[in-house]
């Protein structure tokens, strides 16, 4: 097992050139690059000291649940989220008035960068006290917010987002968990809900359950969904953790990967009805969800960043360690280690430049989240809203399937003995592979892009986009030599992007499933430009480092060279996604259900 | 209870530090980081003053560096005092322990604590020598530190299990590695550190004459440097029934039996 090593370097860079975090911070006290990279420092000690160290525990042993109804983390994760929480790591990007950091949230992704690569299991249970926080935030009363905000946003108390029954997965608005109003004003729940992350554990006081049910006259789909707070221990008269509630769980899943992260099926009154507090009105639960999903969807496109890096460290510390082979040229009868060899070569190269782009996609998402809550005007927040709106599909959605790719071909480094699980490369493939598909899966998110996000604005959202990339390619071609064919690469794509575009606009208006049938091939399209634009911008931004004198030119000399790479090996692959994206509805349907199997 | 904790701050390991084959010295011209070896102390310190007393830093080193120092403040210590001067390159140890003492006394601290040994110089005299020219008593390899009224009770570290030894204060207190486990700096305090008084003050400050420290001052010369020789290959034993002898009569010639 390779130890997990914080890529401080890469976060400040992407920091520096993506998110320029000098301006962004002039809205959070001045905060500059080298205070946010020494609050980061600090956090990923922290990280690496403590939490990296328990993803293999967390894998092997997996949390247990126990006859008495509780739950078991694994040995060392309670030990270690009580000092995560006594360091205050998980609050950093939330109001000082509850107790938070009031940094920018691009400070608190790059905590959850670290904490997620250390550990995707533990990471889980911030993760969703973080979206609980959110709902809260947004649309709590003032006494809700007074009551759990500060508990929460310390880790004291973890939170979970209770949507997925058995029969409404992708369907939500299918959810038949009953709230009745009793006469105190409170509700009583009633059902079961599945998939619920870190629904029972041993690592807080107390657990917030946000329960999406129906009230008795509510209207049928997702505009008859209200959202409920269930505390697992109702507060008693001081605010404290006091009689246990009547949600509990009933098993947790057997998974393919994170098993650290407990994943409950929740029944919620079994006896006398869990008693549950609405959150603003009554059948508005739904339209409250998509307040968070910006955030939950970038964390979750994150997982693929995070689970990547990991396993590209272990895998190029095995590349180079691993002697085995003779390259082109070694005196005979030598060997070389196999980081030497030209195909290992293109695929550590292939993870690296993967890397560069996730990092560079997710966190230019994140100060685009960031600046559409604090930017100067109406106008500015407004079309940062719109650009994360356009993001949060494309990170969630291409990070989450580069994070399979990269994952997987840190098993192919390893040859067979990546195959075996004493290794430890083989988890961060597993635990890479289910984030394409919560959160909503891959196949809603191209949906989510097509249909709904190219639309904004009668596409000028969209345009704008484009017409930033071209800017891009403009100033790398003007800049010369390496970066001028990164610019020609980048031009191509850009403009097979603006037909695939085009394509869906025309077409899409017409027959709605011509656009859905190439989403899909669109969104990987989308994410592998987007990818190449903002390396290209990075390239750029190095390449200033580099004529300006900096003290690490190995560094910024290697950005450029990944940017190279992605702009040689994985841009084109745009171009030949360009007739699937166009194919249109008729090849799908071509054959019946029946014909499929024959 | 005024503790003073004199902290060293230090290239970060983790990246392979250089010799400048001019100086023959360190070269210290990169981010230099809190030696591990001074968390020990101060965290110990911060657990000794509790709510009630206070503890501070003082520190040695070039170019106005603050890196280390605001890990400790992170930490809790409350201000520090960092002597940063050009005149200072190329100081002893002695010189250092002068410059040391001449900072901390400016506090008049209850305690001083120090570590046993920096982690980039390994000389293991500088504590005893603040000891010497402060004439303070000191204790050494501390494991334990315990204040009872005006004296310190120290568990003292030995190769077969540890002195007990009581001490008036004020006095200076060596601490070895690995006895405590030093707090990370939380996110809180993190911020609240950048707010903390750090002092810089000069050799001429602290009524030293430039001409006594640094190059000038040393009284000892590096006169060569050399790599540390390769690792050579072991012996092999091959088992023919004697193998158990001849480890026996490895392990008797290294005299470790």
């Amino acid at each position: 097992m390779t130890e997990y090593r914080a890529p401080l370097r890469d976060i400040r860079h992407v920091l520096s050139s993506i998110v320029d975090i000098d301006d962004l911070g002039q809205h959070f006290g001045g905060l500059d690059l080298d205070t946010s990279m020494g609050i980061l420092e600090e956090a990923g000690r922290f990280i690496v000291d403590q939490v990296a160290p328990l993803n293999r525990v967390g894998d092997t042993v997996g949390s247990v649940l126990n006859d008495d109804g509780t739950v078991t983390t694994p040995p060392g994760f309670a030990e270690a989220y009580k000092a995560f929480v006594e360091a205050g790591w998980g609050g950093i990007g939330f109001p000082e008035e509850y107790g938070g950091g009031a940094m920018p949230g691009t400070m608190g992704i790059a905590v959850q960068e670290m904490l997620t690569s250390a550990s995707m299991g533990f990471s889980l249970c911030p993760l969703l006290t973080q979206g609980a926080i959110d709902m809260l935030l947004h649309h709590g009363s003032e006494q809700q917010r007074e009551t759990y905000l500060a508990k929460m946003i310390s880790g004291q108390w973890s939170g979970t987002m209770n949507l997925t029954e058995p029969d409404a997965g992708s369907d939500v608005g299918a959810l038949r968990t009953k709230a009745v109003k009793a006469d105190d004003g409170t509700y009583r729940i009633t059902g079961t809900k599945i998939y619920i992350t870190f629904g029972e554990h041993d690592m807080a006081e107390n657990i917030v359950h946000l329960v999406l049910a129906r009230t008795p006259d509510a209207p049928p789909g997702t505009k008859g969904i209200s959202c409920f707070i269930v505390p697992k221990f109702i507060l008693d008269a001081d605010g404290n953790p006091g009689v246990r509630n009547d949600a509990k769980v009933v098993s947790i899943e057997h998974k393919l990967g994170i098993h650290a992260s407990p994943t409950c099926v929740m029944a919620f009154g079994e006896e006398d009805g869990a008693v549950g507090y609405l959150i603003g009105e009554e059948n508005q639960g739904m339209r409250y969800m998509f307040t968070m999903m910006n955030n939950a969807r970038l964390s979750v496109g994150l997982e693929g960043l995070c689970i990547s890096e990991r396993a590209f460290q272990q895998a190029y510390q095995y590349a180079t360690e691993r002697v085995q082979g003779r390259t082109v040229g070694a005196e005979k009868g030598s060997s070389n280690a196999i980081i030497d060899h030209p195909d290992v070569r293109r695929m550590l190269l292939t993870m690296r430049a993967q890397i560069d782009a996730m990092r560079a996609i997710c966190y230019y998402d994140s100060a685009a989240v960031d600046r559409s809550l604090v930017g100067d005007n109406e106008a500015d927040r407004q079309a940062a809203a719109d650009l994360a709106q356009l993001l949060t599909p494309i990170t969630k959605g291409w990070c989450t399937d580069v994070g399979c790719e990269v994952t997987s071909t840190a098993i192919q480094i390893y040859g067979g003995m990546g195959y075996v699980e004493e290794t430890g490369v083989a988890q961060h493939f597993r635990d890479a592979r289910i984030a394409p598909i919560y959160e909503g899966t891959n196949g809603i998110q191209a949906l989510d892009l097509v249909m709904r996000k190219l639309p904004m604005n009668g596409g000028a959202v969209i345009g704008g986009y484009l017409a930033d990339m071209a800017k891009t390619t403009t100033a790398l071609q003007s800049a010369g030599g390496e970066l001028a064919a990164i610019g020609a690469s980048l031009e191509s794509a850009v403009a097979t992007l603006t037909e695939a575009t085009t394509w869906l606009g025309e077409n899409g208006m017409a027959d709605p499933v011509q656009a859905m049938a190439g989403a899909t091939p669109y969104l990987e399209m989308m994410g592998i430009v987007t990818g190449g634009w903002l390396l290209g911008r990075s390239a750029l931004a190095a390449q200033a480092a580099i004529d300006a004198g900096t003290d690490d030119p190995s560094f910024f000399e290697a950005k450029i060279g990944s940017a190279a790479f992605f702009a040689a090996h994985l841009l084109p692959r745009a171009a030949g996604l360009l007739a699937a994206v166009t194919a249109g509805r008729d090849v799908l349907f071509r054959l019946d259900a029946d014909q499929l199997a024959s | 209870m005024n503790i003073v904790v004199c902290v060293k701050q230090i290239p970060d390991p983790a990246d392979p530090g250089a010799l400048d084959p001019e100086t023959k010295t360190l070269k210290r011209d990169v981010k230099l980081i809190l030696d591990e070896s001074d968390s020990y102390g101060v965290e110990m310190a911060l657990q000794l003053a509790g709510d009630e007393g206070t503890v501070s830093l003082v520190s040695m080193a070039p170019n106005s560096e603050v890196g280390g120092l605001r890990t400790a403040l992170a930490m809790g210590a409350e201000s520090a005092v960092l002597v940063s001067d050009d005149a200072l390159k190329g100081s002893d140890a002695l010189t250092t322990a002068k410059v040391l003492a001449a900072a901390i006394a400016k506090s008049s601290p209850d305690l001083v604590i120090a570590a046993t040994e920096s982690s980039d110089g390994y000389t293991g005299t500088v504590p005893e020598q603040i000891a010497a020219l402060m004439d303070l008593p000191s204790v050494t390899f501390a494991k334990e530190i315990a204040l009872d009224g005006g004296t310190a009770k120290v568990k003292r570290q030995t190769e077969s299990g540890y002195d007990s030894v009581e001490c008036p204060l004020p006095c200076l207190v060596s601490v070895t590695a690995g006895v405590v486990e030093p707090r990370y700096p939380s996110f809180k305090g993190i911020m609240a550190a950048k707010a903390k008084p750090v002092e810089e003050v000069t050799v001429a400050d602290l009524g030293l004459d430039a001409g006594s420290v640094g190059w000038a001052g040393a009284g000892q010369e590096i006169v060569s440097i050399e790599d540390a020789p390769a690792r050579e290959a072991g012996e092999v034993i091959e088992d023919e029934g004697d193998a158990h002898e001849r480890i026996v009569a490895f392990l008797d010639e290294l005299k470790v039996l």
